[in-house]
């Protein structure tokens, strides 16, 4: 019946918004191919059946493992790919899911693509980013099953009204295991999920005044702080945030580049924005001839004008 | 401790990407050891030395010109070096590299696998986990942070906001992120000594990839912007783009 296998991601027992993404591009393939796309969540977790039905799934499957291991969850996840004849396997492109797409792969016997940015379910093809982003590859994996992470913000869930038919499945035993987990973001989404992205570079003069990029992130709803591999490598912020080819690649509908000049490396990590506004003081920089808007002048002194401007919409 | 550290030659991530027939046209492009192997190989080294014996093996899949990059390892301090030659390589896709060198790893004692997280060409980060799936090891990705003692590791890495933990046995796989250590220079006598250290080449078949390459383009070009303005003077009007132009507010 060549069924979709979507590995969902959860953590510490909640569903990560990333896999409905995931089964939305499922849903795709089995339409295509008039097959099923079958959820699997690795760990115990709390699912919606109308969630994921909305979103592409037509079967759930809950292993029940009381935590995450990557070996544990790919031994599961290939079990299940082998059981229920899936010919694709899809995953979110997260730390996580980029670690057990390639082992699913290995464990099948097959090929995988990571972090792709556009699936052609009749050709087979996956599209995807490599040199950093500087150039984008279509490939078509030999062997029995195409092994695929997603990129956020590149597929979108199916949208639809279903319930997606719940059941649990015996998970397969790990050798390593996350023993914590912390949060430290600080309440922002991550800079490589996120939507909206206000990022710093050297302009921004000094670490302190990194206030005025986070008053404006403060004004935008889901907004992530991101930064340069410049001022990350001089200890202002914290590499986690580092946007690049040495950071993050990251696609959101907006992206503030604020006293970042535009070295090709940051360009390649962030050039798949929908939106991208810069502000420097050189008219001359690289990056405006990135940028959708751009501002000449002082980041110090555009950046408090901006925050105030959002303030007033109160988004 | 026995440690295997393996990297790749890359281009610069400063370079310039061409593309001939769905390749990477290497004229005129600089290539270096991939950053995060040097993450890699430094952690490999302080690991050594830190146990007080024990060896670091450098292996690469790579074509003649990756020897470059191995010498480079071995002044950085490792003991010994393995090409496993093909020209095939410098293509090869995430599964087809993992799978080489998965091959060529049975028969060696090792305590470590250490790996970049990610070669800065294909960009799979999958190699090293890949590798360690084939060869029934665990395998910790994108650690930040490693422990190593009384035969387990245990490793901190960054999922997307948030920090983990993770604990596995001896042997292990590590991928290395940005952030784990500063790789040290090679010195003029670690390159000196280099020179004398084994560096053996060993010819090996690829067999059929993995993957197929079908396309390879260049980055869809970017609608034409616009400078709104100057200096703080400019906000409303960006403001005003943002919302009821570009709807992206």
């Amino acid at each position: 019946m060549s069924n979709i296998l979507v590995v969902l991601e959860s953590r510490e027992g909640s569903l990560r918004a990333a896999s409905l993404e995931a089964l939305g591009a499922a849903r795709t393939f089995a339409d295509q191919r008039g097959s099923s796309v079958i959820a699997l969540a690795t760990e115990k977790c709390e699912l919606d059946a109308s969630l994921l039905g909305g979103a592409g799934a037509d079967k759930v499957l809950i292993a029940d493992a009381a935590g995450h291991s990557a070996d544990g969850a790919a031994a599961t996840a290939a079990r299940v790919a082998k059981e229920s004849d899936a010919t694709v396997v899809l995953l979110s492109a997260t730390v996580r899911g980029r670690d057990l797409t390639a082992r699913i792969a290995a464990l099948l016997g097959t090929g995988f693509a990571a972090d792709c940015t556009a699936a052609d379910a009749e050709a087979m093809t996956f599209t995807r980013p490599e040199f950093g982003g500087k150039a984008f590859t279509t490939i078509k994996i030999n062997g029995p099953v195409a092994v695929a992470s997603l990129r956020g913000n590149f597929f979108a869930a199916a949208g639809r009204e279903a319930s997606a038919e719940m059941s649990e499945v015996a998970s397969e035993a790990g050798v390593s295991m996350v023993t914590e987990i912390s949060s430290q973001t600080g309440g922002r989404p991550d800079v490589s999920e996120a939507t909206k992205v206000v990022a710093g570079g050297r302009g921004m003069g000094e670490a302190e005044n990194w206030s005025m990029i986070e008053a404006v992130a403060d004004a935008i709803p889901g907004c992530a702080l991101g930064a340069s591999r410049a001022v990350v490598d001089s200890g202002w912020r914290p590499h986690s945030e580092q946007v690049g080819q040495t950071g993050k690649t990251v696609a959101p509908e907006l992206y503030i580049a604020a006293g970042i000049s535009g070295a090709i490396q940051h360009l390649a990590g962030m050039n798949s924005s929908k939106v991208i506004v810069a502000i420097n003081k050189d008219a001359e920089a690289p990056i405006f001839k990135h940028a959708t808007y751009g501002i000449v002048g002082d980041a110090l002194e555009v950046l408090p004008a901006l925050a105030d401007e959002l303030k007033k919409l109160g988004l | 401790m026995n440690i295997i550290s393996f990297v790749k030659r890359v281009p610069a991530t400063t370079a310039n990407v061409a593309i001939v027939d769905n390749k990477l046209n290497p004229e005129g492009v600089e290539f270096v050891l991939n950053p995060y192997d040097e993450f890699a190989v430094e952690e490999s080294l302080a690991i050594k030395e830190a146990a007080g014996a024990g060896s670091v093996t450098a292996i690469s899949f790579g074509a003649g010109e990756a020897q470059k990059e191995l010498r480079t390892v071995l002044a950085m301090g490792a003991d010994a070096a393995v090409l496993l030659a093909n020209p095939a390589a410098p293509e090869a896709d995430g599964a087809t590299t993992a799978r080489v060198l998965a091959e060529n790893c049975k028969g060696r004692e090792f305590d470590l696998l250490m790996f970049g997280k990610q070669a800065v060409d294909r960009d799979q980060h999958g190699v090293g986990p890949a590798v360690a799936t084939l060869l029934g090891v665990p395998c910790i990705t994108e650690v930040v942070k490693l422990e190593v003692a009384e035969g387990k590791v245990i490793a901190e890495r960054e999922i997307e906001g948030a920090r983990e933990i993770i604990e596995a046995s001896l042997p292990c796989a590590i991928t290395c992120q940005k952030g784990l250590n500063t790789p040290r220079f090679a010195s003029l006598r670690g390159i000196m000594a280099a020179k004398k250290k084994p560096l053996e080449v060993v010819d090996v078949e690829v067999g059929e990839a993995a993957v197929e390459v079908v396309a390879m383009n260049m980055p869809p070009a970017r609608p034409a912007g616009r400078i709104v303005g100057e200096g703080a003077a400019a906000v409303p009007e960006l403001v005003s783009a943002l919302r009821n132009e570009a709807k992206v507010l």
